[in-house]
């Protein structure tokens, strides 16, 4: 395995890890819409919370796929064609709630307004779930034949460990959500939003330890690679943890970053995992590895320097944009909201 | 494999063709909308006049609902080359992943990240900073249409690569920009993109003419969509013409179906206005010509014979002997090339007509448009013409490349995912096909619901459904 092999391995992991942050608490976002508003105008003003981001945070999935396209492409094409019918769903997740922000704003009934925001609300919960069930899978191994394709039954995708790993996304997903409205919002929304990560806080926990001991138990994680593992699992557990303290004493701010670290955590610990690895097969001889799945050094090599010119600048003004719109969203109704 | 009488190759056929070009009705109109929501607020910012912001947030509405259904039938496209073509992108991968990547980092994130900002800050900048991010906006967009060009552009006309390890590998980065095939596949789309948002947009406008309504409003709408038209179409045109000259070097079975020539002309060669064809037996009847119009087009002489299909089915037999035998076939679908190719060039030539006409016929001087009611449905019409032109031009592009999915490197049949079963592909070819249905229509009914409501009903809102910028001062507690 040559360094540009490693160093794209770990930045596809990064480009995954910065999504989760992101977008994860635009999902999250999303499903409160049906969990702690009352009306289409608290729901309106969930979703300024996140208007003018959710479509740049995106992005970073879009460039994560992107980049393993270009970095990896049998990976790309193994796990792309592998999960067809789950990414399927994923895309159409995706296009439901996509549209939605737009669609919804342009509705002028209310039950033009309430069907979109159900479009939302189900989008943003099946994106994270499916792509939760997706990397579990992953991780736990599928059937691939010697031209690394995957054939599986339907028992090979869903299974209790995925759907364990699908839930556990999702919830991270929400919770972080719930810390962005903390956040952003005040008043009743807010309120409700903290009350609801109170009680949700202590299922995660259990989740995690499910979700733990099926990872011990399905995959070869805590045997090949013992230290790392186990210190990624402790500190996704200490991040969930500080963030339950923040829940507890109203620190808004320290949820939220802890909530992101723990999605980027089990990112982080399932890379850690699959490493030297891209894709795990039943039978451990069609593994795809690493420095069999990638592109040429000079294409890497080109990626490489086009990375570190445009990341840095892609970062500056997304920042921007986020200290820009750094101030709460009125608790107030909106005047005619229409 | 055939399930219920389709083949899972046509399956993934009419899949990727039915999402690029329901993805390829909002690309194109959503660049030009940037740019021409970008001009209109550039006129606002110099001259000071109010109804040229109205008319920047009035068509930026519009904007706005393209760009969303834009963006997410866009995901489609990136995944669906791992999903339904993986063996593509195994041989493609080296090559194609590097300008699409470059795509997300260099334009997706510029348009996306600033078309929230600029969504949501009409009254926090100065006019002339606010006008800075719709034209950052129109810059990643169009960026945007260059890498992934670059990638079609090498599947057209492959340069600067090897053969190795069974892949395509690139050995030139530069190399793959410097390919002559994409200097003149993105002007003409990128023109065409602006094109066909003028057009769209100086419909629009005439609809609402036709109404009486909001004419001053709607007047100077139009006159910039027909400027921008103007220039565009003959651009777009001009660089057509290029294209042409290119691929009857490069690809001529692609250039002889789009002029329904099976046998080869004398020389100089007639032109073709219309004809029937008849694929099977290869005769061509029903003809009207132009003398000595094709040696002219092609060649730009008034000399020069043009090969025939036969003969080129021929010449490829004998050059992709080794590869795909000599019994294959090299036959483009003569009768979509030949009407799509008509179909959009005739409305390039229409497109300046008829600019031109509303230009002179709403001049300021004498302003008789709306005396003129044949030509402010003449206009009307011309808001659905130029998605028709792109999606003419693209069943020329791609169909036209038969068998090849990359030229003469590697053939359709082979890219297929193999594990991806008919039964799937028939339940996501279907719920595609629902869910655009939806999106389209949805889309339609929204912006008519617009246009129909008018600059009047414009509030102060920018973003989802807000009255007030949530971001004014006093608009929000701190706290
Ligand atoms: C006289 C006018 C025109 C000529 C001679 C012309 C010529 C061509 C040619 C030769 C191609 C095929 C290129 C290839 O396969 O490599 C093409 C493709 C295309 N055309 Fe046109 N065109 C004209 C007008 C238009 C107009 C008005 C539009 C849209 C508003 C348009 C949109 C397209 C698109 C989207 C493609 C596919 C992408 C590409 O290959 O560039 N064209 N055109």
């Amino acid at each position: 395995m040559t360094n540009l092999q490693l160093l794209w391995f770990f930045l596809i992991g990064l480009l995954f890890s910065v999504f989760f942050f992101l977008e994860g608490f635009d999902y999250g976002v999303g499903m409160s819409l049906r969990l702690i508003a009352h009306n289409e105008d608290e729901r309106g003003q969930l979703i300024q919370a996140i208007g003018p981001h959710w479509d740049g945070n995106e992005v970073w999935l879009i460039t994560a796929g992107g980049a393993m396209f270009a970095s990896f492409p049998f990976w790309y094409a193994s796990l792309f064609s592998g999960f067809y019918v789950v990414l399927f769903f994923i895309l159409f997740a995706l296009i439901l709630r996509g549209v939605s922000f737009e669609f919804r704003s342009h509705a002028i009934s209310k039950g033009g307004k309430q069907l979109w925001g159900w479009a939302l609300t189900i989008g943003s919960l099946c994106a994270p779930f499916l792509l939760g069930v997706m990397f579990t899978d992953l991780v736990k191994g599928m059937p691939l034949d010697a031209s690394g394709n995957i054939s599986g039954s339907v028992g090979d995708f869903i299974n209790l460990f995925s759907i364990v790993g699908g839930v556990a996304v999702t919830l991270l997903c929400l919770l972080h959500g719930l810390n962005l409205i903390r956040l952003k919002l005040s008043g009743a929304l807010k309120q409700r939003a903290q009350a609801l990560a109170k009680v949700l806080y202590p299922v995660l926990f259990v989740g995690l330890v499910v979700f733990a001991g099926l990872l011990l138990w399905e995959t070869d994680f805590f045997v090949k690679r013992p230290i790392s593992s186990w210190t990624i699992l402790i500190l996704i557990v200490l991040f969930s943890v500080i963030a339950t303290y923040g829940t507890y004493k109203d620190k808004d701010v320290l949820s939220f970053i802890f909530s992101g670290l723990t999605l980027m955590g089990v990112v982080a610990l399932l890379f850690n995992g699959l490493f030297p690895r891209v894709m795990v097969g039943n039978n451990a001889a069609n593994s795809i590895l690493i420095k069999n799945a990638t592109s040429t050094e000079y294409t890497l090599g080109v990626m490489t320097i086009v990375a570190v010119i445009l990341v840095p600048i892609v970062l500056a003004y997304t920042i921007w944009s986020y200290v820009i719109f750094n101030r709460r969203v009125p608790a107030k109704k909106v005047v005619n909201d229409k | 494999m055939y399930v219920l009488g389709v083949s899972l190759l046509s399956l993934a056929r009419f899949q990727f063709a039915m999402t690029t070009v329901f993805h390829f009705f909002f690309v194109p109109f959503s660049i030009g909308m940037a740019l021409l929501t970008a001009i209109m607020e550039t006129i606002y910012v110099v001259k000071h006049e109010e109804i040229y912001k109205k008319m920047a947030k009035f068509w930026g509405k519009i904007f706005l609902l393209s760009f969303a259904v834009g963006v997410v039938t866009g995901i489609i496209q990136e995944f669906q080359f791992g999903m339904n073509w993986s063996d593509y992108s195994r041989f493609m991968g080296d090559i194609f992943g590097a300008p699409l990547a470059i795509e997300a980092l260099l334009a997706f994130f510029l348009e996306s990240v600033f078309i929230g900002v600029w969504m949501f800050t009409w009254d926090r900048f100065k006019p002339a900073i606010h006008a800075l991010f719709i034209w950052l906006v129109t810059i990643g967009s169009s960026v945007s249409a260059l890498w992934i060009l670059t990638a079609n552009s090498f599947m057209q006309n492959p340069v600067a690569y090897r053969i190795a390890n069974g892949r395509a590998e690139m050995s030139s980065f530069a190399g793959l920009l410097k390919n002559p095939q994409l200097w003149v596949e993105f002007p003409h789309v990128i023109f065409g993109a602006f094109t066909t948002a003028a057009f769209a947009l100086a419909g629009m406008s005439a609809w609402r003419l036709l109404k009486k309504k909001n004419r001053e409003f709607y007047h100077k709408s139009l006159r910039v969509g027909l400027w921008v038209g103007l220039v565009g179409a003959i651009l777009t045109v001009g660089v057509g013409d290029l294209q042409t000259q290119m691929i009857v070097k490069d690809q001529p079975m692609k250039f002889a179906a789009t002029e329904g020539i099976y046998k080869d002309t004398d020389s100089p060669a007639p032109w073709t206005v219309v004809e029937k064809i008849d694929p099977k037996t290869h005769k061509t009847t029903w003809k009207v010509e132009v003398p000595k119009m094709l040696s002219l087009l092609t060649y730009h002489r008034t000399t020069g014979s043009v090969k025939g299909m036969e003969t080129i089915n021929k010449e490829l037999q004998e050059k992709y002997a080794d590869k795909l035998g000599t019994d294959m076939n090299y036959y483009v679908p003569p009768r979509t090339l030949f009407w799509s190719f008509r179909i959009m060039a005739g409305s390039g030539a229409f497109f300046i007509l008829v600019a031109a006409l509303g230009l002179w016929f709403s001049r300021a001087k004498k302003n008789t448009l709306q005396n003129k009611r044949w030509l402010l449905y003449v206009l009307g019409l011309c808001l659905w013409l130029p998605f028709i032109a792109n999606t003419c031009g693209w069943f020329i592009t791609e169909l036209g490349r038969f068998p090849w999915i990359v030229y003469g490197l590697f053939t359709i049949a082979d890219a297929v995912s193999p594990n991806v079963t008919a039964g799937q592909l028939w339940m996501s070819n279907s719920l595609y096909f629902l869910i655009f249905t939806l999106l389209g229509a949805t889309m339609i009914y929204f912006s008519h619901r617009t246009l129909v409501a008018g600059p009047d009903a414009l509030d102060q809102s920018d973003g989802y459904g807000t009255t007030v910028d949530p971001l004014s001062k006093g608009a929000f507690s701190h706290d």
